[in-house]
């Protein structure tokens, strides 16, 4: 990206001190999980039961669990676990979405027959369609994964479709094709280059509700195995000890809310900075 | 407008089949033959062969799809084989749960997300805007069994002023059980809450942008009734077909707050029957929350068109 280019997409976040604070704890979280190792206090899986259930003190910022693991470093640790979900799913709607959406534009008949499939898998409500991917694969982190993203390949290939759609009647890509420009060339050369931002957009919202997904299925025990830390894995452990402690509920549940939060306002913040014609294409989702 | 109709509801009818198919596909591509799931690990292949016989298992897998969708047009979704009971019984007790959950956050919804979201739009740009639309994204990026959670811990197990769990029929104990209901269906309006919210402020703000809005205020009408008559007439419109669609949602987003409640609604038996492995009713739930929810959709559509037959057919 040039200069410029940065300065645009940074502008949004200057002028909006709460897009900037989205930002930061962005940043922070994506630091968290690279650092883990080093900014985490107590090792996340060791057990003393003679501390078990401690409220939050001067040696355990958070608290420690039932069995006596400190609270600061699973929370910590489970970083790791919200990014591999987050940019997972992205990942996964995106390689899937962006293909069938900008083929679907630029080849009607296919794009008729591929886009009343994704109309089909938007009769499912998205956590039933995840639950029931999950019934078929098994639970797993990868699985949670898919089945998470197969939710969002609907609506970004409904997104990219239509944004597809309106730039192979640009001007500048009916000059092209018309001085013999393949289609393979339009793709590379004018399509996908204007769909960056969009996608930017997208990815920004996805990512934010596939924290939300994540912490559904991990809480119900069909998400990542319970040995891993995550926040909604310690969420689905806490809640026997909500009374007797309910530190062991407010810290992940914070890390999560601020996760999904901070995506939430930057994906908020980019939208405004997209062409008007192409920014009514993200409804409000929240 | 007829021949609108009939071609959205000939649409859905096509979507619909294409889902059963899907649906249909679920049961068997379930890792494990569903015999064994049916008859534990103990079965002889006597007892395996007469069972798939009897359920038709050795039938060509189209004659099999056709009987299915038979029988569920005759409103037979099969056995669960936990409760050993027809499906469609079994889904029906939980019905009374869900729908009254999803009306009672309906209301809230309402009650908090139009009011709220009128507000933001008329105070345009301001603080007040910022803070309110700010607050709205917060609500809807907090995981609604995370509010169950603390609301039981301060509302149930603190002040004691409403029940943490369960949920006692009102055909039996009368309409004071709806206490039962009340903080789930807060906890599971939060989110939504927020998305219309959000919604009736956009809309708000599209429909005063108008150019009959501009005229009502050139000719001197009083601000609060451009506002009440020209403004939020139109902007409903949009956020009344949301209300549709929401309502559609919640049956499925419900999942997990009538696990944290304990609810005997239909969420709550989608996840256990799906760690007790009852195929059958994982499957009759599906199906049921997808026709509902497409045809909701349609009714949203169609209503929608009639009220504003500026809505260009297509």
């Amino acid at each position: 990206m040039s200069r410029d280019g940065a300065i645009f997409w940074l502008k949004p976040f200057v002028a909006r001190p709460i897009a900037l604070l989205g930002l930061g704890i962005l940043l922070g979280t994506v630091l968290a999980a690279i650092f883990a190792p080093w900014l985490a206090p107590y090792d996340p899986y060791a057990i003393d039961p003679s501390i078990r259930l401690t409220p939050p003190n001067a040696l355990h910022w958070f608290g420690t669990d039932q069995f006596g693991r400190d609270t600061l470093s699973r929370a910590i640790q489970s970083a790791r676990m919200a990014l591999l979900i987050g940019s997972g799913v992205v990942v996964f709607a995106l390689a899937t979405g962006v293909p069938i959406g900008v083929l679907s534009a630029l080849f009607p008949r296919l794009g008729h027959v591929l886009m009343r499939m994704v109309d089909v898998l938007m009769a499912f409500p998205s956590l039933l369609l995840a639950l029931g991917l999950i019934v078929v694969l098994g639970p797993s982190v990868m699985n949670a994964i898919l089945a998470i993203g197969l939710g969002y390949t609907t609506t970004t290939t409904r997104i990219v479709y239509g944004l597809t759609l309106r730039l192979r009647v640009e001007t500048y890509v009916e000059a092209s094709r018309s001085m013999g420009a393949g289609t393979a060339w339009l793709i590379g050369k004018h399509i996908l280059p204007n769909l960056v931002s969009p996608l930017l957009v997208q990815a920004s919202f996805v990512f934010a509700f596939a924290q939300l997904g994540a912490a559904s299925l991990d809480f119900l025990g069909l998400g990542a195995p319970p040995e891993i830390p995550s926040w909604g894995n310690m969420l689905a452990e806490s809640r026997t000890f909500i009374t007797r402690a309910p530190w062991l509920l407010f810290f992940p549940g914070m890390m999560i809310v601020a996760t999904a939060f901070s995506l939430n306002l930057v994906g908020d913040a980019l939208r405004d900075r997209l062409d008007p014609r192409f920014r009514q294409l993200f409804g409000e989702k929240g | 407008m007829w021949s609108y109709s009939l071609k959205r509801a000939a649409t859905t009818a096509v979507t619909l089949l294409a889902a059963s198919v899907i649906i249909f596909a679920f049961i068997h591509i379930v890792p494990g033959d569903p015999i064994y799931v049916l008859l534990g690990d103990t079965a002889t292949p006597d007892q395996i062969d007469a069972l798939r016989h009897q359920l038709g298992l050795d039938q060509p897998i189209i004659l099999q799809y056709l009987t299915w969708i038979g029988h569920v047009l005759e409103g037979n979704l099969g056995r669960s084989i936990f409760f050993q009971a027809p499906v469609l019984s079994v889904i029906a007790d939980g019905a009374e749960t869900s729908v009254l959950l999803a009306t009672m956050t309906m209301i809230w919804v309402t009650l908090i997300g139009v009011p709220i979201g009128m507000i933001a739009a008329v105070r345009h740009g301001t603080w007040l805007d910022q803070g309110l639309s700010g607050a709205a994204m917060l609500m809807a990026s907090i995981p609604t069994f995370w509010v169950g959670l603390y609301l039981i811990l301060i509302f149930a197990a603190w002040l004691g002023w409403f029940p943490s769990s369960g949920y006692p029929s009102i055909f039996e104990g009368g309409v004071v059980n709806l206490r039962y209901l009340v903080l789930p269906s807060l906890a599971l309006a939060a989110p939504n809450a927020a998305l219309i919210l959000r919604l009736t402020r956009a809309s708000m703000l599209d429909v005063s942008r108008e150019d009959y809005v501009r005229t009502a205020r050139a000719k001197g009408i009083r601000p609060w009734q451009v506002v009440s008559r020209h403004i939020l007439r139109n902007a409903l419109l949009a956020v009344v077909s949301a209300f549709g669609f929401t309502f559609a949602a919640l049956l499925s987003e419900a999942v997990v707050t009538e696990t944290v409640f304990a609810l005997p609604g239909i969420g709550r038996l989608v996840v256990q029957s799906i760690l007790r492995r009852d195929y059958p009713v994982i499957q009759g739930v599906i199906l049921v929350i997808v026709v509902v929810y497409l045809l909701i959709n349609l009714i949203v559509d169609l209503s929608y068109r009639l009220l504003d037959p500026r809505v260009e057919l297509q």
